[in-house]
């Protein structure tokens, strides 16, 4: 790791702000672990009941996910550009 | 026979239009010198938002999607519908991956995966066997799409395999002329066409059929009367570790096929991929509304059409459905709009097979100083060799099993994480531990799809990617997606490796990318002329 700080600090490519290196480290990006999650607790969606529109809870609940993944992309995206 | 000819007019209307853009697109946004990978094979490395959220939607949902996921649905029910999660999990979880990926091919200009491991970790080895590992992946994939193709002929009553060796030829044809501008721009047309016939379908269809309830009824009834043990409208106590472990395993697997890298290379700068993470989830909420045909087709009572070995081929499933649902014309246009969306992927992925070959084989084992020109030269005759490998794969493979081929490449190209992946975030891997990971990783996955059988056809081996974990000596009939055991494997000896080979002070490769590489941006300056073939 040594070796990447120095080449960090010398600077090889001029960027934005001088002195400071860029990264892509944010507090924000937690909320990424949300929609990575959530898909994948069976027992949250393993269901027939409640139904909504007819279809089963596995359904629905699933294609509600996609609504989550893309409110904590968009959310970490606007937070971190 | 009359309905047939509507349906084939449309279809081989929409199939020249296509072709026609093809070739066309040689000419849109048309470079000064098209004769190098950055134009042939990445478009000029200059797509934005739009065009990027087309194509890479365009590439990562496949005819496959549209044949295969919804035949898994219509034979298992719950357990298909894992392409779901799969491409919900995704998105976040490449979110920062990407755009570091993007960053450091931007400054290096990496055409392929494989360029990066060269760079990175120093070892032409390991570099090679990246490559290859993502030709033998890719293979198989692509000649899932001509299955995507062949299900929607046969539903019209059309057999043989010369329909399919002339469509191929075309898109060889246009994808050697135009490269990577040529998907780009019938994508367009593609996902246009894939969407209007979706959202038509689960509108339509449901009500015909009396409602989604009656859907989900029917088929909870067909499965409670079948004697399969594993399928259902949701999961049981045995699937759910492999329902799991299979859409992470997916979602881990996705952006290491070469063609998916292409996809992301090809736009101009990290803010279209970050962008582009949170829009390309529109495509998962179609992924979800088409696995649910596989119920309407079970409430439809819709049956597959017979192949030539007498037994009924599953992927005919939806082309059969909407034979029997839409108006013949509409029909056309849903199965023009499968035949496209086999095109799209077809024409990228052999596009990253050929610059896989060409920067990672041929410039660095046959001519260390090959030219731009000579490199585009290469990739577009390989990209020809690519697709009739592909043609051989269906006309010599059984193609009923599409989806296994697939679930196998998945397997394979999953290996490649700990270099390609990780790398991205640590140089703490040796060398020599990555490369006895992924042959570690290689033999447990292979070793682990060829204990599992299929009984649905009777194979014994390679029957699919659900490993029972009975195998390892458990008592259970739990399975789990053998890619991700491999995986787990490929990890534990390249990280036992890696403090082997440092206790034993092996020399490292060196890396020669840095860390201010990974957030460069467009505009950023870039390394001009990087010589692989220098660093020895």
């Amino acid at each position: 790791m040594d070796r990447l700080l120095i080449h960090a600090s010398e600077g090889s490519m001029t960027t934005g702000e001088p002195g400071r290196a860029r990264s892509d480290r944010s507090p924000w990006n937690w909320l990424l672990v949300l929609p990575i999650v959530l898909p994948l607790l069976t027992f949250l969606f393993n269901a027939d009941e409640p139904r909504l529109l007819g279809f089963p809870l596995f359904y629905w609940l699933q294609i509600a996910f996609i609504i989550v993944g893309v409110g904590c992309t968009t959310i970490v995206y606007r937070m971190t550009k | 026979m009359n309905a047939n000819v509507t349906e084939l007019v449309v279809f081989a209307l929409l199939f020249l239009a296509v072709s026609v853009m093809g070739f066309v697109a040689a000419k849109w946004r048309r470079p000064e010198n098209i004769e190098s990978l950055h134009e042939w094979g990445l478009g000029g490395r200059n797509f934005g938002s739009w065009i990027t959220w087309f194509l890479v939607g365009g590439d990562l949902y496949t005819a496959y999607t549209f044949v295969a996921v919804p035949a898994l649905v219509f034979g298992a029910g719950a357990l298909g519908f894992y392409a779901l999660p799969y491409t919900v999990v995704v998105y976040p979880l490449v979110f920062l991956v990407l755009a570091r990926m993007w960053s450091v091919s931007h400054v290096h200009g990496f055409v392929t995966p494989a360029d990066f491991v060269r760079a990175r970790f120093g070892s032409p080895t390991l570099a090679l066997i990246i490559a290859i590992t993502g030709l033998v992946a890719t293979m198989p994939y692509i000649a899932l799409q001509l299955v995507g193709i062949e299900a929607v002929l046969k539903t019209m009553g059309i057999t043989g395999h010369l329909p399919i060796i002339i469509a191929f030829a075309i898109l060889a044809a246009y994808t050697y002329q135009s490269g990577l501008r040529a998907p780009a721009l019938i994508a367009f047309v593609k996902d246009t066409l894939i969407y209007i016939v979706i959202l038509a379908a689960v509108i339509y269809i449901p009500a015909k059929l009396g409602g989604w309830g009656s859907i989900f009824d029917l088929a909870k009834a067909k499965f409670a009367a079948s004697p399969a043990p594993g399928d259902g409208i949701t999961l049981n106590a045995n699937n759910q570790l492999q329902y799991v472990t299979l859409a992470f395993g997916s979602a881990l697997a996705l952006f290491l096929y070469p063609h998916s890298l292409t996809g992301v290379l090809a736009s101009k700068n990290r803010g279209v991929i970050k962008r582009n993470m949170a829009a390309l989830p529109a495509y998962s909420f179609l992924l979800g509304l088409i696995a649910l045909l596989g119920f309407m087709a079970i409430a439809a009572g819709t049956k597959g059409v017979v192949g030539a070995n007498g037994k009924v081929d599953n992927n005919t499933i939806i082309p059969a459905l909407f034979d029997q649902m839409f108006p013949d014309w509409f029909a056309g246009v849903a199965y023009a709009a499968i035949g496209i969306g086999a095109l799209v992927p077809a024409a990228i992925m052999s596009i990253a097979a050929a610059n896989l070959f060409t920067r990672n084989i041929y410039r660095e084992y046959l001519r260390k100083d090959a030219t731009d020109a000579e490199e585009a030269r290469v990739s577009k005759l390989v990209s020809l060799v690519v697709k009739v490998g592909a043609v051989l794969c269906i006309l010599l493979l059984d193609p009923q099993f599409s989806i296994d081929l697939q679930l196998i490449g998945g397997v394979i190209i999953l290996q490649t994480l700990p270099s390609v992946g990780l790398g991205l975030y640590t140089r703490w891997f040796h060398k020599g531990g990555l490369i006895a990971g992924w042959v570690a990783g290689m033999s447990a996955g292979i070793w682990m799809l060829y204990m599992v059988p299929n009984p649905a056809n009777g194979k014994a081996h390679f029957g699919g990617s659900a490993f029972g974990l009975s195998n390892l000596g458990i008592d259970t009939k739990m399975t789990i997606y053998a890619g991700f055991l491999a995986l787990a494997v490929n990890l534990i000896v390249a990280a036992l490796g890696t403090l082997v080979f440092r206790a034993l002070k092996v020399a490292d490769g060196p890396d020669v990318t840095s860390r201010e590489d990974y957030f460069a941006d467009e505009g950023d300056p870039k390394v001009k002329d990087l010589d692989l073939a220098a660093s020895h």
